[in-house]
């Protein structure tokens, strides 16, 4: 179907000198879209040219308008020779295909060239006159919402979230193709820029046709990168989560005034909504609904099979299936869902058809995993070395692949020997596994006098539609890019699953690329049957190793997901990663959740909602409705697999928030720490880096090697985060992002995350250090006085992030069900934790305080390294996830930055020698920055993300994105306060708790916005001010001047808007009032005056400067204020300082937004459309 | 084992002022990184010596890259590449265009050319500022002299708004203008006791009456109007040669001004016995300003011939504006002199300008 795009040229501003002679330029502009070309008049002898031209109309077919971008060229007219090129842009059509996004792209556009970098600026218009199309058979996918932000979007809400969605495009490398030979540098580096923006078009196209498939609007968390491959290719691959959402309408109200207004609507808006998707969906799913009814029977009854099974601490292997089925099967239900004969999810029944040992692990490559269905006693093990020693089996395989990595939180601690370990947690078990079939009961027949399902049934249908659908259109992977949820939609946090494989790269086997279309784009899927080695089954394969993973765990579901790849010559790691979770089925039916206040905590009216309707419907089951109102606090943290069959050796202990339910002693994730988690203290960045050498290699025996290497790699890195965590006293970790790198004789393992103090989890033990030769007494002694080091660094960390878990409440309180026994139980276990030092023997064989065990100097060394992870300076806090728990009131002051450093490396050097001087570099990097941002203390780094690479040989690459945000350091104290009195008031009645979390939530925001607005309002954008008065506080020269001189002195002549960037989803202090469609950006850019342009650093600090000055033109051009969930997703940075070039290639992506300070929201009338105004007014004022 | 590339860039440009100024100063980043050290931002701020260098480096390459900007102030309003705050902009421009007294004392006056340029490193070694100190303050004069040549209009507000100065700023540039337009004398020993901040007082005066803009006699848009003297005004001041020609003339004066002093200075004596030479000097210096060269050496003159003999007669300065000020008037009480205008607009700028140069 036809759309109409018009473009118009203004203006041009800036341009660089092209007639040597007159010192001016003769500049016209070409307009290309498709294989439609527009020019403009020359407009001569100007560096200011005013063409003011005519509006340039394209008619396109809508797909083209999602493929292609438009292009802008801007020329300098020679009489004589050919025309000289000043440069380029690019514009992405796509905002303006949508029409909840923005209308018009307006604005001074940077131009850009590869070689000279940008080159003045053009002033353009384009808009788009789109047709609405009905075709059913479609190829393009106008209107759907594209988010790079991993929650739901503030200012929409879920109706329904759908589900997994990806798609990958395979092309040939323009800089690899044999034209290159004979062309410039310029050209090819265009010709590769745009094909990376049709591949990228086209995907997006592809991933909407699916979205549109399954029903939805949108995709939230769309993550697309790109493999350059080399010779063998370009890959371009995406997955995201299809969901769809729901534009907020009465934004202004319910954003000033959310306590009073939102509760009642959102009680009112749910019932409608359900029924009309539910209407909609049952229509054509019913022959689905039909076999799965079918299937239930076989289910309910295996529930009192399981029951007893569960007691009868047996042969566990026999029963792995069945008691697996049945946790996550329970898991979904206990929110509030009453357990009646009512037909199952389809999950379950898929499950249960499926759950066979044999039949389930076969299907994976992974040896592994077999190892796992076979002897589960000894799960714990495969992550030690075992697991390598069978994988070469099946390295000979022409791509070696590697086994499957299960990382659940607590896999680690194999350093014990392995048949000591088994013995105890086999006894660990058969104790818990009789208090667990107890609680079993208790909750069973706690369902069982649920009474019917009543109106409940509807969102199981719902859910259970949903998925049958899925199944029904191949949609196996119940997988969520997200990272933050509704509150309410996460149930259990099972742990972090992750899977890897090592792939030989082979030119991939393109038919059409003898064909003269080359620049044809190709849909790799189409080939897959002739094609069995594609980019698309490699994925296919990780991705049901990472499902089985989460099956294992008891989980149905994996969120946080991501997938990364790292490639060294031929060689290609790929990996995926994500958290195994249990989800609500509430999402299908009373979707619409709020997220809206996430930072300022306002999940309260959903809450609320959830309460309400426990009480209504399940009546006489008070357990349960206790369980759904506690969850918020500490439920994901209950354990959703079976304790029978724990997956991995772990310690559970009853839930220190609620005391009813099994949780683990430490939990990896990969998510955000969902808001309504109750946290002890602050938290802070914990990384784990290991280098190792590996020995030069081609083809296959490279491939064979790294993957022999990987798992160790994998089971350090393991290490070093746990032992950092215990180092901090915390107990659990956000955020999780392992990062292998490969380069040609080393691999780089970095895992960041955010380690916080889970209060629902058990105190961490100590770490004890262990000598294996305990023969000589210096050596004893050294142990000892390391062990004083160690154990006064914890008490330090513990002092440093505030972490003091509220022991005292345990003794006043106890459990809500007083129940002599478990009490004393877990009396117990906290005495054993917290007096390590008296009971160490006793609590290293119960495996309560984590042991070190040193043999030789080396390991010494290794220990000591783990000391030396520096402090942040005072005033600072980093992490890696979103926010930092325990900071709440930010200010608007933020700021976001790129820090890019190379590192050369001397040859031969030892493993323990990279590993120092890979760590330093990180650490000395994080330094830099604490020192760089010095002047916005108080102030936390949020969303640290590093990555790392080995561009050459000898050479590390590690990139940092991150922003700083301060906070006011007065309120904290007040705050901390608060929590802790939340924490014991938490205890004492649930009801209570809820109201004083209602109303201290009102003192709040009542007290912050007070605050705020005297800053929001000052002259020019408080972030600004603030930063200014803070710089002036820190730098030593007093300068009263310069802000007299501001009050005197108008900058009527700026006209640049200031853009905000951050690679969070919100802006502090603000409320993001319009989404405007994605940016996804990727330059190239490249110098043979390498030593003119200031070296490296100063290339490489130019080309970031200008990609930052291109995303925030395009944002304003769009008419938006910020970008947020800004990420740089590659840089590639190559060198050859000898011939005094370099080339670096950055792709960056972000959603472009405008969002209104609250104080200005509070200020001006409640209506939209004025509100809307005032922001892009106030957003170019500043 | 060493750094390859360090690289920071944040949304907002983030711009030190300490290592801005040492920037400016000249200072090599090792230079740089030892001040730092010793002002103590590192103990301040728990960093180490490498930290102060990778961020040392890293703000000057930004200074490097905004320096461009810099040259054409008004672009940095409007530029993308870096976001700077307002204020910050501000702050960046003045002190980029701020000088040193000591190094301004040196050109003052001198032709902007090339050949200046090549004499700085003397300059540098005498006034002990850095060569590229030296060099950017020679260029930010050299830039600010050929924009406003070309532009219409009064000289201080051009380069206010060419150049986003602030107002003193933008008017101590206008002195350094209009002193190296007129190629003034001010490197002479006997001037050395001689601030800029003297000389830009006497340049205000200057431009504000003696300068085509002053009187506003042409329509308002006249070039150079603000930099040249006014040439009418100037062969006007040979009329008042008749006062000190005219014997009974210069007698009345004289007998009017001593009249009025008597009794009120203690110098009255050698006021009285050097009144003739004094009057003499300084309508001496009036009649000559209608050659180029004797307007070069104006200030020497106004020290040579009035100055120099008063501070050795031990004048202070309430004598000296007692005189001055009845010396102007008395001239209006003469029957015969005509030309009180031109006398007002004389002595008005006189008096004011010595009263300004006459301390140690």
């Amino acid at each position: 179907m036809p759309g109409k795009l018009k473009a118009k040229i203004v203006a041009g501003r800036h341009l660089p000198v092209m007639d040597r002679a007159s010192d001016l330029t003769d500049a016209f502009v070409e307009v290309k879209f498709g294989n439609t070309t527009f020019k403009t008049d020359v407009y001569p002898k100007s560096l200011n040219p005013q063409w003011n031209s005519e509006w340039f109309k394209f008619e396109v077919d809508d797909e083209d308008l999602q493929d292609e971008p438009l292009q802008i060229t801007v020329l300098d007219h020679d009489t004589y020779s050919a025309n000289d090129a000043i440069g380029k842009v690019y514009i992405d059509i796509d905002p303006l295909l949508c029409s909840e996004a923005a209308t018009v792209i307006s604005g001074w556009l940077p131009i850009y060239d590869t070689i000279h970098g940008i080159r003045g600026e053009i002033n353009v218009l384009v808009k788009v006159d789109l047709f609405n199309d009905l075709n059913r058979f479609r190829q393009s996918s106008c209107g759907v919402k594209f988010f790079c932000t991993t929650s739901i979007p503030r200012c929409y809400r879920a109706v329904m979230v759908h589900g997994f969605v990806e798609e990958l495009v395979v092309n040939e490398d323009p800089e690899y193709q044999w034209i290159d030979r004979i062309r410039t540098p310029r050209a090819s580096n265009e010709a590769r820029q745009r094909l990376i923006f049709l591949m990228s078009g086209e995907l997006q196209r592809k991933i909407g046709l699916k979205v549109l498939e399954m029903g939805g609007n949108a995709v939230v968390g769309y993550l697309q990168c790109f493999d350059l491959e080399g010779e063998s290719g370009l890959v371009v691959r995406a997955i995201g989560t299809a969901c769809t959402l729901e534009k907020i309408s009465t934004f202004p109200a319910t954003a000033t005034h959310p306590n009073n207004s939102s509760p009642s609507k959102d009680m009112k808006d749910s019932p409608q909504a359900a029924p009309s998707t539910l209407g909609c969906r049952s229509t054509h799913s019913s022959p689905v609904h039909s076999a799965s009814s079918r299937l239930s029977q076989g289910f309910s009854v295996s529930v009192p099979t399981l029951l007893f099974a569960g007691m009868k601490p047996r042969h566990r292997s026999s029963e792995v299936p069945r008691a697996r089925q049945c946790r996550p099967g329970f898991g979904e239900e206990a929110p509030g869902v009453p357990l009646s004969s009512g037909p199952p999810t389809p999950l379950r029944a898929q499950t249960f058809s499926s759950f066979s040992p044999s039949k389930s692990y076969s299907r994976q490559s992974s040896s592994s995993d077999t190892e796992l269905s076979l002897t589960p006693k000894t799960v714990g093990i495969f992550l030690c070395p075992s697991t390598p020693a069978l994988e070469s089996e099946s390295s000979p395989l022409p791509s070696a692949h590697l086994p499957c990595h299960l990382r659940p939180g607590m896999a680690s601690r194999s350093t014990t020997p392995p048949p000591l370990h088994i013995s105890q947690s086999d006894t660990a078990m058969l104790r818990k596994s009789v208090s667990f079939s107890e609680e079993l009961l208790l909750a069973v027949s706690g369902m069982g006098s649920g009474g019917s399902a009543g109106k409940e049934a509807g969102p199981l249908k719902a859910l259970l539609r949903q998925q049958t659908q899925s199944a029904l259109e191949q949609r196996e992977y119940p997988f969520f890019t997200l990272t933050a949820f509704p509150p309410g939609f996460l149930l259990h946090v099972g742990g972090v699953v992750s899977a890897r494989s090592v792939k030989l790269l082979d030119r991939i086997h393109n038919p059409a690329l003898g064909n003269t279309r080359s620049y044809k784009l190709l849909d790799w899927n189409s080939f897959t049957a002739d094609e069995p080695e594609t980019r698309d089954a490699w994925w296919e394969e990780i991705r049901q190793e990472i499902k089985s993973h989460a099956k294992a765990l008891g989980c149905h579901a994996v969120v946080g997901y991501s997938e990364s790849t790292s490639i060294c010559e031929e060689v290609c790691i790929l990996s995926a990663s994500g958290t195994a979770a249990v989800l609500s089925s509430r999402f299908m039916q009373d979707g619409p959740l709020d997220t809206e206040h996430r930072l300022s905590r306002q999940p309260l009216c959903v809450f609320s909602t959830g309460s309400e309707r426990v009480e209504g419907d399940m009546g006489s089951s008070a357990s349960l409705g206790f369980e759904e109102v506690v969850s918020p606090g500490c439920g994901f943290c209950h354990i959703p697999y079976d304790e029978l069959n724990i997956p991995f050796p772990a310690q559970l202990t009853y839930c220190y928030c609620c005391r009813r339910y099994k949780v683990p002693d430490v939990l990896f994730t990969t998510i955000d720490l969902p808001t309504e988690a109750n946290v002890t203290g602050k938290g802070c960045l914990i990384q784990a880096r290991l280098c190792r050498t590996k020995k030069k290699a081609q083809g296959e025996g490279n491939a064979t090697a790294i993957s022999s290497l990987l798992p160790f790699l994998e089971y350090e890195l393991h290490t070093q985060l746990m032992n950092k965590l215990k180092l901090r006293g915390m107990n659990a970790l956000f955020g999780l992002r392992i990062q292998i790198s490969v380069g040609e004789t080393m691999l780089l393992g970095l895992a960041s995350a955010t380690g916080v103090y889970l209060t629902a989890l058990p105190s961490p033990g100590g770490i004890q250090i262990a000598g294996k030769t305990p023969s000589d007494i210096t050596y004893e002694q050294h142990i000892s006085t390391m062990q004083k080091k160690i154990n006064d660094t914890i008490d330090k960390n513990k002092e440093l992030y505030e972490i003091n878990p509220p022991e005292v409440v345990e003794e006043i309180i106890g459990s809500p069900i007083p129940e002599p026994r478990q009490r004393s139980r877990l009396f117990r276990s906290h005495s054993e934790s917290s007096d390590e030092v008296s009971e160490l023997d006793l609590s290293h064989g119960k495996k309560d305080a984590f042991v070190l065990e040193i043999d030789d100097t080396d390991a010494v060394e290794d220990i000591h390294a783990l000391l030396t992870d520096s402090p942040t300076p005072a005033g600072f806090y980093s992490c890696n996830t979103e926010i930092m728990p325990g900071i709440q009131n930010w200010t608007s002051a933020i700021q976001m930055f790129t820090s890019v450093r190379v590192f050369r490396l001397n040859a031969n050097l030892t493993n323990q020698g990279l590993n120092k001087i890979f760590s330093d570099l990180c650490e000395n990097l994080l330094k830099s920055l604490y020192f760089k941002l010095r002047s916005m203390v108080p102030c936390c780094l949020c969303h640290l993300n590093f990555t790392v690479a080995i561009p050459e040989d000898e050479l590390i690459q590690v990139a940092v994105t991150a922003v700083a945000m301060s906070f006011d350091k007065e309120q904290p104290l007040e705050n901390g306060k608060q929590s802790g009195e939340k924490t014991l008031i938490k205890a004492i009645t649930e009801n209570d708790e809820q109201l004083q979390f209602n109303l201290e939530l009102n003192a709040e925001t009542s007290s912050h916005n007070p605050l705020s607005s005297p800053k929001g309002l000052s002259e020019v954008g408080s972030h600004l001010s603030a930063r200014a008065s803070s710089l002036e506080k820190a730098s030593p020269l007093p300068e009263g001047r310069s802000r007299s001189l501001r009050s005197n002195r108008s900058y009527s002549g700026s006209s640049v808007a200031v853009v905000k960037m951050t690679p969070l989803s919100f802006i502090p202090g603000a409320k993001i009032i319009k989404y405007l469609g994605i940016i996804n950006m990727f330059f190239i850019r490249e110098t043979s005056s390498l030593r003119e342009e200031g070296g490296v650093s100063g290339f490489l600090h130019t080309f970031i400067a200008e990609v930052f000055a291109m995303v925030r033109a395009h944002v304003a051009a769009l008419g938006g204020n910020a970008v947020v969930s800004y990420s740089m997703k590659e840089c590639v940075f190559m060198e050859n300082p000898n011939k005094n070039q370099a080339q670096c290639l950055i792709n960056v992506s972000g959603d472009a937004v405008i969002f209104v300070r609250e104080s200005e929201l509070e200020s001006t009338s409640v209506q939209t459309q004025s509100a809307t105004t005032h922001t892009s007014n106030g957003g170019e004022g500043t | 084992m060493s750094v390859e590339l360090d690289v920071f860039v944040g949304n907002t440009t983030i711009m030190d002022k300490e290592v801005y100024q040492l920037w400016l100063n000249g200072y090599t980043v090792n230079d740089a990184v030892k001040v730092r050290i010793e002002g103590g931002v590192m103990e301040e701020c728990e960093a180490s010596a490498e930290v102060l260098l990778s961020d040392t480096m890293d703000q000057y390459r930004t200074f490097q890259m905004c320096e461009r900007l810099l040259h054409h102030p008004a672009k940095l309003a409007n530029q993308l590449l870096f976001q700077i705050p307002p204020d910050r902009q501000a702050m960046l421009i003045e002190r980029y265009y701020a000088f040193d007294d000591s190094f301004v004392r040196e050109v003052l006056g001198k032709k902007l050319s090339k050949g200046t340029k090549k004499d700085l490193d003397d300059v540098s070694t005498k006034t002990g500022i850095t060569l590229k100190s030296c060099r950017r303050q020679f260029d930010n004069f050299k830039r600010v002299f050929k924009v406003v040549e070309e532009l219409k209009g009064p000289l201080v507000e051009n380069i206010r708004q060419h150049f986003l100065l602030p107002d003193q700023l933008a008017r101590d540039y206008a002195a350094i203008v209009f002193f190296a337009n007129n190629r003034f004398e001010t490197g002479k020993k006997k001037l050395q006791y001689l601030t800029f901040q003297d000389f830009a007082f006497c340049a205000g005066q200057l431009i504000n009456n003696w300068t085509l803009g002053a009187v506003g006699k042409t329509n308002n848009m006249m070039e150079d109007m603000d930099v040249d003297l006014d040439k009418e005004f100037l062969q006007d001041l040979k009329d008042l040669k008749i006062l000190i020609t005219d014997k009974d003339l210069l007698d009345q004066h004289k007998s009017l001004v001593c009249n009025a002093l008597r009794g009120k200075t203690n110098v009255f004596n050698e006021m009285e016995a050097n009144f003739k030479n004094l009057s003499r000097g300084l309508v001496n210096i009036a009649a000559k300003l209608i050659n180029a060269k004797d307007v070069r050496d104006f200030f020497i003159d106004l020290v040579e011939k009035f100055i120099e003999p008063c501070r050795s007669d031990k004048w202070t300065s309430i004598d000296m504006n007692l005189y001055l000020t009845h010396y102007t008037n008395s001239a209006h009480i003469l029957d015969t002199f005509k030309h009180h205008a031109v006398w007002t607009r004389y002595m008005g700028v006189i008096k004011s300008c010595i009263l300004r140069m006459y301390h140690d």
